[in-house]
């Protein structure tokens, strides 16, 4: 079992191949939880399709299995994992976060409040929103 | 600090989201006990903040208008680094230096309150170029240290403390100048935090640097 942490959250890929740098997982896995796809002209996410260097198409895509590691690091995002290769992070990468600040459209996310609930940043549009963090520490 | 500002401003377009950094879910929940808040306390066990806005310490705030639009990025939230020049037996702070702290406590609040009650007139909501000016410049070491630090948080909350730990170190060497992933893997000690000597030694480190990096806003030190 391998546990896949993405933008969308927390994925378990019960046969993907997480070793040796590669992360294996069936078209079905890796659309859940990155929304990249095998097609024909690339590696494709909604409208943007990134097309494979040629002669290394073996190393993203086998049969209907796709390795995210070797396309995130094609993407220049940080992938990083445990030694065992049982958990993977697939994070965004800096230019890409730098893009969504610049902007200014504030980036949502959703968060749970002390009894689990969930609030997005979104729910409070139409307020002027006072954004602050602080910690027990 | 934040409920009296909140009920204050009640009746204006407004409302103020705490969001605590802390990776230990229980840790925040005496706080958010006693002070009985009446907006939303949010728990962000993976900073996620930090990977969206570039949150590096805290208190920070960002403002955000009713359209959803940055009007100032993240900054010191009327926070000054007055307990440097504490003293660190009898934990006094000399008056000059007591006298900036609260004066940036309650400039940064009249800009809150202003802002609040006149929105984008205010002269503290920055235009798009002024907010884009104080963006956070983010790098890719700060991008594969935000992924490392949500390796080791998830690998802890798993039971895997020695390899969860690790990857908190990496990620504070990757990213140096964030204090929440730094103080996360710092562990807590029953007198509180700036107790650490690891703390100080790093608060010394910075030298001539700022702990809070300086607010551009009239009045704050």
């Amino acid at each position: 079992m391998t546990t896949v942490l993405t933008e969308a959250g927390e994925f378990e890929a019960p046969d993907a191949a997480g070793s040796d740098g590669a992360l294996w997982l069936s078209g079905r896995e890796a659309e859940d939880a990155t929304g990249w796809v095998a097609k024909p002209e690339g590696i494709c996410k909604g409208d943007i399709c990134v097309p494979l260097p040629p002669g290394r198409e073996q190393e993203f895509v086998r049969g209907s299995r796709l390795n995210l590691a070797a396309l995130w690091r094609h993407l220049g995002q940080p992938a990083v994992h445990s030694d065992r290769g049982h958990v993977w992070v697939l994070g965004a990468s800096a230019r890409e976060r730098s893009a969504a600040l610049g902007s200014l459209e504030a980036p949502d996310f959703t968060l749970p409040d002390a009894s689990g609930r969930p609030h997005s940043l979104s729910d409070y549009r139409g307020k002027n929103v006072f954004l602050v963090t602080w910690a027990s520490w | 600090m934040w409920q009296a500002l909140h009920e204050e401003l009640a009746q204006e377009n407004f409302t103020v989201i705490a969001v605590a950094m802390d990776s230990r879910e229980g840790d925040p929940l005496p706080w958010i006990e006693a002070a009985k808040p009446t907006y939303p306390t949010l728990i962000d066990r993976e900073h996620r903040l930090a990977e969206l806005y570039g949150v590096v310490n805290v208190p920070q705030a960002i403002w955000i208008d009713e359209a959803g639009r940055i009007v100032r990025p993240a900054e010191a939230a009327g926070a000054y680094e007055g307990f440097r020049k504490m003293n660190r037996v009898t934990r006094e702070v000399p008056e000059d230096t007591a006298r900036l702290t609260a004066l940036a406590k309650t400039n940064y609040l009249n800009a809150v309150r202003d802002w609040a009650r006149r929105g984008e007139a205010s002269e503290h909501a920055l235009s798009a170029e002024g907010a884009r000016a104080h963006l956070p410049v983010l790098t890719e070491d700060m991008a594969t240290a935000q992924a490392m630090f949500r390796l080791g948080q998830f690998l802890l909350r798993h039971g895997e403390k020695e390899e969860g730990e690790h990857w908190l170190r990496e990620a504070s060497r990757r990213h140096p100048e964030s204090w929440c992933i730094w103080r996360q893997g710092a562990g807590v000690t029953e007198l509180g935090l700036a107790a650490l000597p690891d703390f100080w030694e790093r608060v010394d480190a910075l030298g001539e640097k700022r702990y809070y990096a300086p607010v551009d806003m009239k009045g704050m030190p």
